[in-house]
């Protein structure tokens, strides 16, 4: 979140483009807060005048039809009521009639709204209230109608239900603002009492967001459209290693966080929000959970488009963009991986890239919290448009459009390193040999004791890959093991990689090492071969790819000392 | 940190806050000394002051300090209050 201190410097700078108008009426100064809202639209891009009026005018600005405010001839105009004034004004009243508080502010309200709708076109965008408990019975105020505590969360109420019958008021929700801080964040009371401020300098920036939000949606800068990566973001695992029962999902352990994250898309999708899949694995695999796992809150149904594949996403994501025929600025893409965000966000700029937390526990709270799906209209469920997307998508079928990512993976620093097996890696290196199934090219799986004895083994030759970059570390990500075939020749036994690091130059960094390793062992020749299973067809060509030659089917051989290496832009690490 | 020190990075953060950087504070100097020194321009000064040296003033010391020489007074009080 900006700070105050920021907003400030850019309270005088607009943004390009037609200029909405918003008034501000309050009875609490609202001159910082014009102050937080004009920086907040400029760095939104948001081209916006706003204009403050004097502290505590809000009745004689709004019945005179040639009052200042009217005069600025407002697109919006915002009303902010606070509840530290309404409190005191409770109190100086005499205890028969605060039973009937929540209803007078209501009727009052009501009035300023008829008022507005008079004698402007404006839209009014109406602040709700925040809560404040004088704790004058306790607890026991909740139920005392007589109490404030009881009134302020009644008059929040039928606010609500007020706003409900008229189109041209826009709810503004200050007091999620006050529960998300906090009272010790939201309140100063010094500044209150010094300058009738009654949020504190800190808090400004996040009612200036939640303004600005609503300013946004009106001016017809919606989100429509979630891109949803699958692997560790819809369920904990990886499904093409894991297989469909042993990925995380359901009521149980970490499954649990997954469920709910998955209720949270389907809700969005219940209110018009279209669900788009984008994810590297074959699109058969990517399917399993969605069609066989009994506790996957999304289905098939709910997803307009499914793209699985093994090619870059930012190319898959033009596909489903052009497909829905909606702008990019729409988008919002969530992908649990650091490396793929990077990528989207460097070649589509436009398209909203939230920087998840780590802890999938943390997703959702975090991504309510950005609050990207704001609207100014609701027209109720049931248009629903995501079967319309999938007819649309089988009969159009559009080429994915290849961008060249060089570029991007220079940009990368990515270093990468091969090292013969060590006694630390031996546990990881035989995981690696069971779990993974993907990109793995004769599926032999290795015990930790098969994995020792290799390595003393002087018949073979073995290597074990990391890559870091600019991003972070990936650790150990690859897992060669050649075997002696005599003195001339070896024999690709494992060649394994994580499919996490997939396609950005590693496969190629990978087979450089290796052959340069035959050479300095001296050996002429290295044979591969790869060996169908149900899930790594994506590495079937992979040899050949790689410039191997094909000598019978699936099995390939490489002239030592002809090799060309493969060009990559991973660097060795010093 | 020294007195001295506290005066220029207030100094600092007075250049800032209105704008201009030619502002001098000294002990002695008062809001009406200033241009730009106005109630509004006050509480940002006192709000980023509180924010540059993570402590909070009072009432009383935002409204009745009539120097800068008072209101380092109470800042440096804070400051000791802290550790």
């Amino acid at each position: 979140m900006y700070s105050f201190k920021e907003l400030r410097k850019h309270s005088k700078d607009q943004a390009e483009g037609e200029i909405k108008k918003l008034a501000l009426l309050g009875n609490v100064s609202t001159q910082f807060l014009a102050t937080a809202i004009r920086g907040y639209a400029f760095l939104e891009g948001l081209p916006l005048s706003v204009y403050d009026a004097d502290y505590n005018q809000m009745e004689p600005q709004l019945l005179d039809p040639d009052s200042e405010v009217y005069c600025f001839c407002p697109d919006c105009i915002l009303l902010w009521i606070a509840t530290d004034k309404l409190y005191e004004e409770f109190l100086d009243l005499s205890p028969e009639v605060r039973p009937e508080f929540a209803a007078s502010v209501m009727s009052k309200i009501m009035m300023y709204w008829d008022l507005i709708s008079q004698h402007s076109g404006a839209n009014i965008l109406q602040m709700n209230f925040t809560e404040i408990d004088d704790k004058a019975l306790g607890n026991y105020s909740c139920k005392v109608g007589s109490t404030f505590a009881y009134q302020i969360r009644k008059l929040n109420f039928m606010l609500s239900e007020s706003m409900a019958t008229r189109r041209n008021v826009y709810p503004l929700d200050i007091l999620s603002v006050q529960i998300q801080l906090g009272n010790g964040k939201f309140y100063d009371a010094p500044l209150y009492y010094n300058a009738k401020m009654n949020v504190s300098m800190n808090a400004l920036p996040f009612v200036a967001k939640a303004v600005t939000d609503v300013l946004k949606a009106l001016a017809g800068r919606i989100k429509k459209c979630v891109v949803l990566d699958l692997d560790n973001t819809l369920w904990g695992g990886i499904i093409g290693d894991d297989g469909v029962d042993n990925i995380e999902i359901g009521e149980l352990g970490r499954g649990h966080v997954f469920t709910d994250f998955q209720r949270w898309l389907k809700e969005l999708k219940e209110c018009g929000i279209i669900l788009c899949v984008c994810s590297k694995n074959d699109e058969s695999t990517a399917k399993e959970p969605f069609e066989q796992h009994g506790e996957m809150v999304l289905r098939l149904s709910d997803i307009a488009l499914f793209v699985a594949n093994w090619d870059d996403k930012a190319a898959n994501i033009r596909l489903i963009q052009k497909t829905l025929n909606i702008g990019m600025d729409s988008m919002v893409f969530i992908d649990d991986n650091p490396f793929e965000r990077n990528l989207v966000r460097q070649m589509i700029p436009e398209i909203e890239v939230p920087e998840l937390p780590e802890d999938p526990a943390l997703y959702l709270g975090f991504l309510q919290e950005q609050n990207y799906f704001e609207t100014a209209s609701f027209t109720g469920t049931g248009s629903d448009r995501t079967k319309l997307y999938q007819a649309e998508f089988e009969r159009t079928k559009l080429k994915v459009s290849f961008e060249t990512i060089e570029g991007y993976l220079e940009s990368l620093g990515m270093i990468g390193a091969a090292k013969p097996f060590e006694e630390s890696k031996y546990s990881r290196i035989a995981q690696l040999t069971q779990r993974s199934n993907q990109f793995n090219l004769r599926t032999v799986r290795y015990t930790e004791a098969d994995i020792q004895s290799i390595a003393h083994d002087p018949d073979y030759v073995t290597l074990y890959y990391t890559l870091k970059d600019r991003f972070g570390d990936h650790g150990l990500v690859g897992v060669v093991i050649m075997k002696k075939k005599n003195g001339d020749e070896l024999f690709i036994d494992t060649w394994l990689m994580s499919c996490r690091v997939l396609k950005r130059g590693m496969e190629e960094y990978i087979v450089n090492c290796l052959i340069r390793e035959a050479r300095k062992l001296g050996y002429k020749r290295v044979y591969g071969e790869y060996i169908q299973t149900a899930k790594n067809s994506m590495v079937k060509d992979i040899y050949k790819e790689m410039g191997f030659e094909e000598i019978s089917e699936n099995n390939y051989v490489m002239d030592v000392d002809k090799y060309k290496e493969n060009k990559n832009y991973i660097k060795e690490m010093e | 940190m020294e007195r001295e020190e506290v005066l220029k990075k207030i100094t600092e953060i007075a250049r800032d806050v209105f704008d201009n950087a030619e502002v001098e504070l000294k002990e002695e100097t008062t809001a009406a000394d200033i241009e730009e020194w106005d109630s509004l321009s006050h509480l940002n000064l006192i709000s980023d002051i509180e924010d540059a040296f993570e402590i909070k003033f009072t009432l009383a010391e935002v409204s009745k300090s009539k120097n800068v020489g008072k209101l380092m007074d109470a800042l440096i009080k804070h400051m000791g209050e802290k550790r």
